[in-house]
């Protein structure tokens, strides 16, 4: 890799990867709201636009035009400090995720990935989980029972449930033995072999990841923090206009890099069934140049795992209207006496496979 | 005590390992929502789609002329005190000479008014009505105004146009262009 246009296509990727966080999370305000629908026997909003796909457009006319309202014997500059942060630990963990493989123009080869480092899932952990302070800050600022209540359920919640996604995520460190994302994506599928997905030789991590991807992105059924029947909004109660937006965009946003993730760990990131078999066929057959017939493969698989992402986050919303909340002593008893005991397990478990030379 | 006999007793049973599992049971609800995902929609999009009326809707009443063309209403005032709501009031008066291709009888009823706020929608008048004056049509309704006063319905709202260029569409008049093509369908039909 050349350095000075290394670090010009690195800003595109990372400008890139942002614009398109953030589109998504848009439209996951609009696709919740239709898929709610669909599964309630409506159709949804359909009046703003064909299909209705200018409502995230109004939605955020709506949420601008809002009155800015600051509460009596409210910290202002941390309560305006809350969903900045929230959305900005929410954006800033994408940075890392390999949204695809090389790409190479005459001699430069770069990565469609933001930043290529060796501890990239370190790097998501500690982003992820430095995005409850903004919730925490945000219902602490409120000066609101209901808001602080939130924050400490919040708070409470993802650190319980982190335990056990880590330690779901050490069953995958301890067969691909990196924490490099890109790493871990390129062992899932080596040319001339037959080679499974993480999924296949981690099927109990990965149920125990994504239970605990629901605690933490505060999704339905461990929306505690924000648990409308109990705290009126939770640690939101007091937030309007676009600080609310910030939010309840940064929880779509959490959801997309929770589904990148789960993709990059578990169903094999960018790499799709037969690409080498293709990428040789093009060669061959066609008699494409090498370099461009990776490049043709790296595009299909960054389309191939966006359509992971979107099924991941498909399945949050259909999860989310089928599962009612569970209440908060539940939450706890599945965290901590289920979900940890059993990733405990799973690392004995997938140490002996390794010791034994299963996989 | 036995309320009904379709009461199904119940046993609190330790969970089997399946239930404390939770997964199933996640399961089963996953597919019912898919399920309802592929089914036909409840909604109907309204201005685009209009949900059809019952062929035995009661909507706006109108006041019905004969077969030619004279006012059948003979202001007796039997659907007045049909009306449980108290919604309609008249005021009689005695046909004129030369007035017989207006009115069918030799009373009428100079004014006739109904007001749509108080008026249920029963349909007594309808059943009270000896002449066969007052009938409650199955499709249209009396739309939403602005002003109290304008829920008021006289004879000019509410009896049965002679020309397309007065017929009403639920109780608004039609402007000049509606008129021309209700009156260019009237004609191919």
């Amino acid at each position: 890799m050349i350095e000075l246009p290394a670090l010009g296509w690195q800003s595109i990727v990372i400008f890139v990867v942002f614009a398109l966080s953030l589109l998504i999370a848009t439209y996951c305000t609009y696709a919740e709201r239709v898929i709610a629908a669909f599964l309630q026997d409506r159709v949804g909003p359909d009046r703003a636009g064909p299909y209705g796909l200018l409502q995230p457009l109004a939605d955020a006319v709506k949420m601008f035009t809002k009155e800015e309202f600051f509460p009596g014997g409210a910290n202002k500059a941390l309560f305006v400090f809350g969903p900045c942060l929230a959305m900005i630990t929410a954006l800033m963990s994408s940075a890392v995720i390999p949204f695809g493989n090389n790409m190479s123009f005459g001699n430069n080869a770069f990565f469609l990935q933001g930043i290529e480092v060796n501890i990239g899932m370190l790097w998501v952990f500690g982003v992820v989980s430095l995005g409850v302070y903004g919730v925490m800050i945000g219902g602490w600022a409120s000066n609101n029972k209901f808001s602080l209540l939130g924050a400490i359920r919040a708070a409470s919640q993802n650190i319980s449930y982190e335990l056990a996604m880590g330690m779901a995520l050490i069953a995958v460190l301890m067969i691909s033995g990196t924490l490099s994302l890109r790493d871990i994506t390129l062992q899932q599928s080596v040319a001339g072999e037959w080679h499974f997905w993480n999924i296949v030789k981690q099927p109990l991590g990965f149920i125990i990841f994504l239970v605990c991807a629901f605690a933490e992105t505060n999704r339905t059924p461990f929306d505690l923090p924000e648990c409308e029947t109990e705290l009126v909004g939770g640690y939101h109660t007091e937030y309007s206009s676009m600080k609310l937006g910030l939010y309840l965009f940064s929880e779509y946003v959490n959801i997309f890099v929770v589904s990148a993730v789960m993709s990059v760990l578990y169903f094999g990131g960018f790499n799709f069934p037969f690409q080498y078999e293709l990428r040789d066929w093009f060669v061959s057959s066609q008699g494409w140049e090498l370099a461009s017939a990776q490049n043709l493969i790296t595009l299909l698989g960054t389309v191939g795992l966006f359509l992971k992402i979107f099924a991941f986050i498909f399945f949050f919303m259909w999860i989310r209207w089928t599962l009612p909340r569970f209440r908060y002593d539940q939450l706890m008893r599945l965290g901590w006496t289920i979900l940890i005991p059993l990733a405990v397990f799973n690392i004995l478990l997938t140490g002996g496979l390794i010791l034994f030379g299963v996989i | 005590m036995q309320l009904t006999n379709r009461a199904k007793k119940l046993e609190k049973k330790p969970m089997t390992l399946a239930e404390r599992a939770y997964l199933p049971a996640i399961f089963q609800g996953l597919s019912i929502t898919m399920r309802h995902f592929f089914m036909k929609k409840a909604t109907v999009r309204y201005p685009e789609e209009v949900r059809p009326f019952s062929n035995v809707f009661r909507g706006l009443h109108v006041l019905k002329r004969d077969e030619q063309g004279r006012e059948r209403c003979t202001a007796c005032g039997l659907c007045a005190v049909a009306c449980p709501a108290e919604a309609i009031t008249m005021v009689a008066g005695e046909r004129k000479k030369g007035e017989e291709g207006l009115y069918r009888e030799e009373k009428y009823a100079i004014s006739y008014e109904i007001n749509m706020l108080r008026c249920i929608f029963c349909g007594l008048c309808e059943e009270a009505c000896p002449k066969a004056a007052v009938y409650l049509q199955p499709d249209k309704m009396a739309p939403p105004r602005f002003e109290r006063d304008e829920f008021i319905y006289g004879k000019d709202r509410l009896v049965e146009p002679v020309s397309p260029d007065e017929r009403s569409i639920r109780g608004i008049q039609l402007t000049p262009e509606q008129a021309d093509t209700l009156r260019s369908k009237l004609q191919s039909a």
